[in-house]
């Protein structure tokens, strides 16, 4: 049934569809009205989920670490600095194999304090071990949440996933959602039941043991594979949703690039700004094509060099930047490169940080960049987009 | 595509107005988006929220610069804040205000009034001091542009409207009725 609902509640309908036994969440802008929404479930009794309030972001994934041990679905949601706080328990549940599913409104990091979006809450947590999904629309933050579920629970897999939607632009901005049914949703996650490790009076093991120099490696190597497998898991899940909802997911998704001089590389709620203002250059007879990144871990390599091996500039805009180097998607894509014997030249474009509108105008700057390069002219690698760098400039210089 | 801009001040229901006529124009068949000008949301302080409605699904994720029609909850608003800006050429300018469309100078917009106020007060919405003139509006916003039918505000009003639905369903219809149209 069709609904015009927030980003959140769209994640926190898909959260209580998949029927978790417990969600422990701490509240942060501007994630807040997820745990907001799941506690209203629990209390009307439409949701017969544990949910606990806890006091930090470190105790809510503390919590959902320990009640997947014991073999119950776990959800929980936050943003920015709450995940940044996270940090060091993430590895917990990705180490543990737990199939936890986190939610994030995307939220830039202080100082200054900023609770607006970009993706440097998510991509600094690249190498904790989690999935990584990025929604473009609320109907895509239902299915991603409902998808996210199912690779993270394959025996293949057993990973945690988190599931970005951009601050504000997704998370506070109402549009018609497709909900399912609850029977169709049962029918495609079934219910959890692990086999894998989890505590149980009748069976005692341990978990989260020690893990000496002869034996830490292996786990981290299955860690990685479960990582490798994942992507084909990923792919058997995006049909089979496809096949019971309609709707049809892939890691990447192309517009244009066939025969596109320049490829634009997009995550998130900037990529339907993207298609808009690309079909307006394609009407002005300018060849600029777009790849959305819905799966940015595992890093879908393949994929990738397929879709921009005929182009003749990549132009990666990244809503995150690693400081003394460039923006982490840019950084990946020219390493996938790296090998190939022809391949198009890359440019990064840092955009859209802290809110900073990401407009159709914008677009069409990075584009124009892409096609002087393709036409051989020198571009800088890496390019801030729409900032006052005067300005900065001269008092980066007075402090010197 | 038709994009409108509402002007309001914290707590007078700008963000609600925004998202009950999404949800009326997505009844009536539009595609829809709403969202508040983010994380400004400050009792008495100047807020903006936005709507866009097309026949075709909506893409596009930046922030509205040219609206077709703007809606304005406080006049009090216009002495601080520029209502018309990027306003498209031929635009609407809805206002909450008891004086007339002709006292108003927008040369080259297209201008209707509505005591909403008075409407909001009538209907018990919020205190004489702080009226709820968020609903009353909407009708408004039905009769001036035309693009969503005033049936289908009612009923979204009734639906969405947290507290007294009857009162706020009331008040958008008499807002309809008393909108004077400045052309």
């Amino acid at each position: 049934m069709k609904k015009v609902l927030k980003g959140n509640e769209a994640l926190a309908y898909a959260a209580k569809l998949a029927r978790p036994g417990v969600v422990a969440a701490y509240p942060i802008t501007p994630s807040t009205t997820f745990p907001e929404k799941i506690s209203e479930f629990v209390a009307n009794g439409e949701l017969d989920a544990e949910f606990i309030p806890v006091e930090s972001e470190h105790s809510a994934m503390s919590a959902c670490i320990g009640a997947a041990a014991t073999g119950v679905r776990t959800v929980t949601a936050t943003a920015s600095q709450g995940l940044a706080l996270m940090h060091e328990v993430l590895f917990i549940a990705s180490g543990m194999r737990l199939p936890i599913v986190l939610a994030i409104g995307n939220r830039a990091l202080s100082a200054p304090i900023n609770i607006w979006c970009d993706h440097q809450d998510t991509i600094s947590q690249r190498d904790t071990g989690w999935l990584q999904f990025y929604a473009e629309s609320n109907q895509e933050a239902l299915d991603l949440m409902l998808i996210a579920f199912k690779v993270a629970e394959d025996k293949r897999v057993l990973l945690p996933a988190m599931v970005g939607i951009d601050a504000f632009v997704l998370t506070h901005t109402m549009e018609p959602v497709d909900v399912p049914e609850q029977g169709e949703v049962d029918d495609f996650l079934g219910e959890y039941r692990p086999e894998h490790a989890y505590l149980d009076p009748e069976r005692p093991i341990t978990q989260g043991s020690f893990g000496y120099p002869e034996h830490y490696m292996e786990f981290k190597y299955g860690q990685w594979l479960a990582m490798e497998k994942a992507k084909r898991v990923i792919d058997e899940v995006f049909e089979e949703f496809a096949r019971r909802f309609g709707r049809k997911y892939s890691k990447i998704s192309t517009f244009g690039v066939e025969d596109a001089d320049v490829v634009l590389i997009t995550m998130g709620s900037m990529s339907g700004t993207a298609k808009e203002a690309i079909r307006k250059m394609r009407e002005d007879g300018l060849k600029v094509g777009l790849i959305k990144l819905t799966v940015y871990r595992p890093f879908p390599k393949e994929e990738m060099v397929e879709a921009v091996k005929n182009a003749k500039v990549v132009c990666v805009l990244d809503r995150n930047v690693s400081f003394g180097f460039g923006g982490a998607v840019y950084g990946e894509l020219a390493a996938v490169l790296n090998n190939l014997p022809e391949r198009p030249k890359v440019y990064d474009f840092i955009i859209g940080l802290g809110g900073r509108d990401v407009t159709r105008d914008d677009i069409r700057t990075v584009a124009e960049m892409g096609l002087k390069a393709a036409n051989g002219e020198s571009i800088p690698e890496i390019n801030w987009v729409n900032v006052d760098k005067e300005a900065v400039e001269k008092s980066e210089g007075v402090m010197r | 595509m038709y994009e409108v801009r509402f002007h309001g001040r914290g707590g007078q229901g700008a963000v609600t107005a925004a998202n009950i006529l999404a949800v009326a124009a997505f009844n009536q068949g539009y595609h829809v988006q709403a969202f508040p000008n983010f994380g400004v949301e400050r009792r008495g302080a100047p807020v903006e929220a936005y709507v866009r409605m097309d026949s075709a699904p909506i893409e596009i994720r930046e922030q509205v610069y040219t609206p077709d029609a703007v809606v304005v909850l406080d006049p009090s608003l216009m002495e601080v804040v520029d209502v018309a800006r990027g306003l498209k050429e031929g635009g609407v300018i809805i206002i909450n205000s008891a004086k007339k469309p002709e006292e108003f100078n927008f040369p080259g917009y297209k201008v209707a009034t509505v005591d909403a106020t008075e409407i909001a007060v009538r209907n018990r919405l919020g205190s004489r001091e702080a009226p709820i003139v968020n609903t009353a509006i909407l009708g408004a916003y039905a009769r001036a542009v035309g693009n969503v039918d005033i049936e289908y505000v009612v009923t979204a009003v009734r639906n969405e409207a947290p507290v007294k639905k009857e009162e706020n369903a009331k008040a958008a219809r008499e807002a309809y009725e008393a909108t004077v149209l400045g052309w």
